[in-house]
């Protein structure tokens, strides 16, 4: 099977739906670059090079470079989805979801409730989020949980190439609005990717790595660091259940009390701040529904509650490392009650 | 082009069912059947109606919280309406839009919204809908002098222009948002020169008169169907009535609202003016007010005698599928 990397992977599931389905259109700052320019069109292909190559097949009639205006761009798309398109929103970086924020949890995500049910809202907000690149305080956070919390909106978290490709081709036919959360630090990574069109459904957790000692369940990228340190952790026989819930609206709770009910210990990882967070949620979830099964405190592994610094030594001290989930995961295997 | 005999036939049956309409659910407000904020159109029902004239089912509206009437004029079901701002079983929004999110999905009017500035980004999005699939409609918001403060509204405005879509942006200037004078809170000259700054054309009328208002939308919708990009209108007016059902107005000037209910009526003047153009007779006008009158008072009574909606729909429709 072909290695595609997580950028690629993403851009295939874009460029076969619009192959697939004329209504699919991209519409988003720089989606191509170069508008008005005297120099080359498809100059960025998205700030991150992800739209690369859409421009050139498609045409700028659905593939739509915009000013910088991302309340505008939220709302056409949402505007569009109501009337017939299928519109992929990009939103450069989630940090940004504050100044367009009431076109999505407002608009687009009530549509179909506030209106009886005979409207709908079919497009993809296509987003980067994740610290740990020097970006700063408005450049680099993952706000996953507050647009987990909001009804109408399914949220995803592709944590690995083949991921990211099923699931975006199952938000793009998805007939809601979904956000789709990509990590800026794994479009280099790669994997087995099938060339064929595939979908990923939402709200089903991938077992990564399965054991009976502790649960791990890690969100965006912090799952590939809870994976590394179970794999060291196995060599002193410390077995890990590792959870990638993929989607955290909707939530596959059952997949996680399944496993806490085995493991009887639960650490939550993710890169938000703590409060009100995904840890927090699942957090509460668990301590409700499976309450009998824990052996010990559930640990949550968080970023800071502060905003994100810039200083290489502050950032790396306010994420969460794999150093924080190793210490946690033998925090509550040493638990005694 | 001019309104004819037929055309303000249309036009004041309209109007005045929004008038009646408008007028009941304040009386249903007042003796406790309507729950929630009401904001109502009352005098402002020749814009509405003088747009939505221009439009067929096909051409797209976004609204504002003061709704009632934009939907309407875009032929929804009054009854279903009515229930829907009753809170009652077979409402238009199945109870969970009410007053503030009233909508007719199926006639182009997608929804009246609560979030000052929150339809003009929508409406840029029909717009672009109907560029891409190269359908012929267009796509018109109904802002207040209010919204065109948003910045959305500049955004949609610009990316409107940046992009050439059939959008027009009609702002209706009723002199006040919520209490404060637009000729405080506009700082442009007035809002037509605004639009005109993003690089559209801009129409103004005046919103009472129905003849005027009708051509100057008519004139509007013929550009955007000819592929010239957006274009905006200022449309004066008054509103009848307080921001919402319960505003005292304290505001406004004395004796302000008593006489411009008397200079800006849309029905009188656009009567008036119709008799004496000999399109229609008083006994024609007539006629239309009693079979309103009807209308109104089976929505109301139909309303008041349906159940409220079942709780088993509370979790219904949040997803497009089972979540």
């Amino acid at each position: 099977m072909p290695i595609k990397t997580y950028r690629e992977a993403i851009n295939e599931a874009m460029a076969q739906e619009m192959r697939a389905d004329p209504t699919v259109i991209v519409i988003g700052e720089d989606v191509a670059g170069g508008a008005g320019c005297d120099g080359d069109r498809d100059a960025y292909g998205g700030v991150m090079g992800v739209t690369k190559g859409l421009f050139p097949e498609f045409g700028e009639a659905r593939v739509i470079d915009t000013p910088i205006t991302e309340s505008a761009i939220m709302g056409a798309a949402a505007g569009a989805a109501q009337t017939g398109l299928r519109p992929i929103a990009e939103l450069m970086f989630m940090d940004f979801l504050g100044v367009c924020f009431d076109q999505i949890y407002n608009q687009a995500a009530k549509f179909r409730y506030m209106f009886g049910g005979k409207a709908q809202c079919p497009m993809v907000v296509r987003t980067m989020a994740g610290a740990g690149l020097r970006g700063g305080a408005q450049h680099s956070q993952n706000l996953t949980q507050m647009v987990t919390m909001v009804p109408g909106l399914k949220v995803v978290c592709p944590t690995n190439a083949y991921d990211a490709k099923g699931l975006l081709t199952t938000a793009i036919r998805d007939n809601d609005c979904v956000i789709f959360v990509e990590d800026k630090f794994l479009y280099e990574t790669s994997c087995e990717v099938p060339d064929e069109s595939y979908t990923i459904p939402f709200g089903e957790a991938n077992f990564l790595r399965e054991g009976e000692d502790v649960t791990i369940v890690g969100i965006s990228n912090t799952v590939n660091k809870a994976l590394a340190v179970a794999e060291r952790l196995a060599a002193e026989g410390i077995s890990c259940d590792v959870i990638d819930p993929r989607t955290t609206s909707p939530l596959d709770e059952e997949a996680i009390i399944e496993s806490v009910e085995v493991t009887g210990r639960l650490v939550i990882v993710d890169e938000m701040t703590p409060r009100c967070g995904i840890a927090a949620d699942i957090s509460s979830i668990v301590a409700e529904k499976a309450f009998g099964a824990l052996r010990a405190p559930i640990r949550k592994v968080t970023a800071a509650h502060s905003p994100i610094p810039f200083a290489p030594a502050l950032e790396d001290a306010w994420m969460p490392q794999e150093a924080d989930i190793e210490a946690a995961v033998r925090d509550v295997l040493g638990y005694k009650g | 082009m001019a309104l004819d005999k037929e055309g303000f036939l249309r036009a004041y049956r309209t109007m005045r069912t929004i008038r009646d309409f408008e007028y009941r659910v304040s009386d249903e407000f007042g003796k406790g059947n309507i729950p929630g904020f009401l904001h109502l159109y009352a005098g402002q029902e020749a814009i509405a109606t003088g747009m939505c004239m221009n439009l067929t089912d096909e051409d797209y509206i976004v609204s504002t919280h003061r709704g009632h009437g934009h939907c309407i004029a875009k032929g929804a079901d009054v009854g279903a309406m009515m229930k829907e701002i009753m809170a009652r079983e077979g409402g238009s929004c199945a109870g969970k839009g009410g007053s503030m999110h009233i909508a007719a999905i199926e006639k182009g009017m997608l929804g009246a919204n609560a979030i000052v500035g929150g339809g003009p980004p929508l409406i840029v999005g029909a717009a672009l809908s109907a560029k891409t699939l190269g359908t012929d409609r267009v796509g018109v918001s109904f802002t207040g002098d209010g919204g065109s403060n948003q910045g959305t509204t500049f955004e949609a405005m610009n990316l409107a222009v940046v992009l050439q879509l059939p959008a027009i942006f009609l702002f209706e200037n009723n002199g006040y948002g919520e209490g404060t004078a637009a000729g405080y809170a506009v700082g442009s000259k007035d809002i037509a020169s605004r639009a005109k700054g993003f690089g559209m054309p801009a129409l103004k009328v005046d919103g009472a008169d129905i003849f005027a208002t009708y051509e100057a939308c008519g004139k509007a919708v013929k550009h955007c169907r000819s592929g010239k990009g957006p274009i905006a209108i200022e449309a004066s007016i008054t509103r009848f009535r307080g921001h919402f059902e319960g505003d005292a107005q304290a505001y406004r000037g004395k004796g302000e609202v008593k006489r411009l209910m008397k200079e800006m009526d849309c029905l009188a003047i656009g009567s008036a003016a119709a008799i004496k153009k000999k399109l229609v007779t008083r006994a024609q006008l007539n006629k239309i007010d009693k079979e309103i009158a009807q209308l109104i008072d089976d929505a109301a009574v139909a309303g008041l005698a349906a159940p409220s909606p079942a709780v088993t729909e509370l979790l219904t429709d949040v997803y497009s599928s089972a979540y």
